[in-house]
């Protein structure tokens, strides 16, 4: 179980979250979005041990994170980044294997073990038939499922995303998250994902934390979370929230000259 | 295999120079050791300048990072040019590696300070830009040195900034020796984490490396080397590009492959250099410095042309 108490914390002189709280169980796919600056990024660097936090603390299974070794919490915890990139020529398997680093000893090479693990892995994220191909030759959606991959070869029990769809066209936005999703029915491998999608967030997610300028606005299930009156508080526009026919799950109904507030938010100045 | 090619190469290195030897004189006449001296400081050179270059690139993220586009050889340089004028000093045969050392280091932080934005990037040109204006002030500086420097001493500052690998002194050539032997195998032995540190120091630390030692750590090995074998040879220019650009395109891109080769062809690259520096117009010799540069300066061209398709190899 993931445990965000209290959390502010910012860089430098900049409070970038305040008082921020939620509570992840094993198992959830927890979604959270926000107006850009508002601190999604912040928060998953806070959750993932890169910022620490000015007050409160992040519990991960009842140990405060700053007592666990870099080492150790990537055991339990795996982050895709955003805009993750490598320039190196590096086959797919070279790339998936990275994910056994914390596994390995100090100067250790990888075991038939770990090999074993990163096969699976990549199955699991479908680039098998890519294991030896270059990373830097295959396309952005394959790419962005290979990082999946070389997560998945961490065994976390907490996966991040931060923006794991940005640059994917549909069809790939959709395999990647079905991915995902899998993943987290079938091994109750908890997830947090930054999304930028409000109707994928409301598709994907069990419960869905809406950031506002760094601060909670609401946190519960889609149904309770997307609605028109939080859209126009929060990013400035008048949407209509109705249900999807299919899904049934909550869907914004986007037009053209929307009649929106006139007060969006001025884009922060995001640090990250 | 690269080990026979740098075996032949040694050979080769040892027969040829300003007159032809024979064998049997060689023995005799003592030639023998001079050159072989100078083969293991080239072997010496080659492979740390070499090694410095693949792990200031893994670290920087950047396919131009070299110690001496990056103006860490030029640090280095000053500090034993300071060292060279003010004498010995307390610490004797130590004096000249120590100082250069500290030149290289205070350099790489100077440049890695004035580079690195606020959001911790490194961007790649100004990078190389920070590198080539501290190695601008600090090459003033030593000009300044070698300006004010008594004349009957001049010649040999100069030849010895030039880049060369005439042995001064038997001392320091085995203690560079040992100090890059030693920093070669620690990289080999870390070379994993130079694999992890070149997708970016926070997805790095998402998969369990400790970014900021691992990131010290390499900076400190790559200035020793460079410092310990500037110390002994002077400026020796785009080794740390040539080199590990070469290998990468024939043994990937996987620096547990990458470090070992590449100080392996650092090293049979600068005896080759060396026995043509010795030779091509003999009885003079072409500084070393001069030869690796003029091959090293379009080479460097050429990678930063290329950089817009990709930015390695």
């Amino acid at each position: 179980m993931l445990s965000i108490e209290n959390i502010s914390a910012g860089y430098d002189a900049k409070v970038v979250l305040q008082d921020v709280t939620m509570k992840a169980n094993a198992g959830d796919f927890v979604g959270l979005i926000g107006p850009n600056g508002s601190g999604k990024t912040t928060l998953l660097r806070v959750i993932s041990n890169i910022l620490p936090p000015k007050k409160g603390h992040v519990l991960l299974d009842g140990t405060k994170l700053q007592k666990i070794s870099r080492r150790n919490l990537a055991k339990s915890m795996a982050c895709l980044s955003q805009n993750l990139s490598l320039d190196l020529p590096f086959t797919v398997r070279e790339v998936t294997l990275m994910g056994r680093t914390a596994h390995l000893s100090r100067i250790g090479t990888e075991t038939h073990r770990d090999l074993e693990i990163a096969e699976e892995a990549m199955v699991l994220a479908d680039v098998s038939h890519l294991a030896d191909r270059l990373i830097t030759e295959i396309s952005g959606g394959e790419r962005q499922r290979v990082f999946i991959a070389m997560c998945l070869a961490q065994e976390p029990a907490v996966l991040l995303l931060d923006e794991p769809t940005s640059h994917l066209d549909i069809a790939h936005q959709l395999s990647a998250l079905d991915l995902i999703r899998k993943l987290n029915r079938k091994n109750s491998m908890t997830v947090i994902a930054v999304f930028h999608d409000l109707n994928l967030a409301g598709e994907y997610c069990d419960k869905i934390l809406v950031l506002d300028d760094g601060v909670v606005e609401s946190f519960g299930s889609p149904e309770n979370v997307l609605t028109s009156d939080m859209i126009l508080k929060v990013y400035g526009v008048k949407v209509p929230v109705e249900r999807n026919p299919v899904s049934n799950k909550p869907h914004i109904i986007l037009t053209a000259d929307m009649n929106h507030s006139g007060n969006i938010k001025r884009e922060a100045c995001d640090p990250d | 295999m690269l080990l026979t090619v740098l075996l032949g190469a040694c050979m080769l290195s040892l027969f040829v120079g300003a007159v032809f030897v024979p064998v049997g004189e060689m023995f005799q006449s003592g030639v023998i050791q001079l050159r072989l001296a100078r083969i293991l400081l080239a072997v010496v050179a080659g492979a740390g300048l070499s090694v410095a270059g693949v792990v200031f690139q893994a670290l920087l993220r950047n396919p131009l990072a070299e110690p001496y586009v990056l103006g860490v050889s030029s640090g280095a340089g000053l500090g034993a040019a300071i060292a060279i004028i003010i004498g010995a000093g307390i610490m004797g045969i130590w004096t000249l590696p120590t100082m250069a050392f500290a030149g290289a280091v205070i350099t790489i932080f100077v440049v890695y300070s004035l580079a690195r934005s606020a959001g911790g990037a490194v961007p790649v040109h100004t990078l190389l830009l920070s590198g080539v204006i501290v190695s601008a002030v600090l090459g003033s500086i030593l000009m300044f040195i070698v300006s004010i420097c008594p004349s009957e001493n001049l010649h040999n500052v100069v030849w010895w900034l030039l880049g060369n690998l005439q042995i001064f002194d038997w001392q320091l050539l085995r203690v560079v020796s040992a100090v890059v032997a030693a920093c070669v195998v620690v990289t080999v032995l870390f070379a994993r984490d130079l694999n992890v540190m070149t997708l970016g120091e926070e997805p790095a630390a998402h998969l369990g490396l400790n970014v900021e030692l691992t990131k010290k750590m390499f900076f400190l090995v790559a200035s020793l080397m460079t410092g310990a074998t500037v110390a002994a040879c002077g400026l020796i220019g785009f080794v740390g590009l040539i080199v590990p650009h070469s290998v990468r395109l024939i043994v990937g891109p996987d620096h547990r492959r990458l470090v070992p080769a590449s100080a392996m062809a650092g090293a049979i690259f600068l005896v080759l250099a060396d026995g043509f520096a010795r030779t091509v117009i003999a009885p003079m010799e072409i500084p070393i410095g001069v030869i690796t540069a003029f091959l090293g300066g379009p080479f460097f061209l050429f990678l930063l042309r290329r950089r817009k398709r990709s930015y390695w190899s």
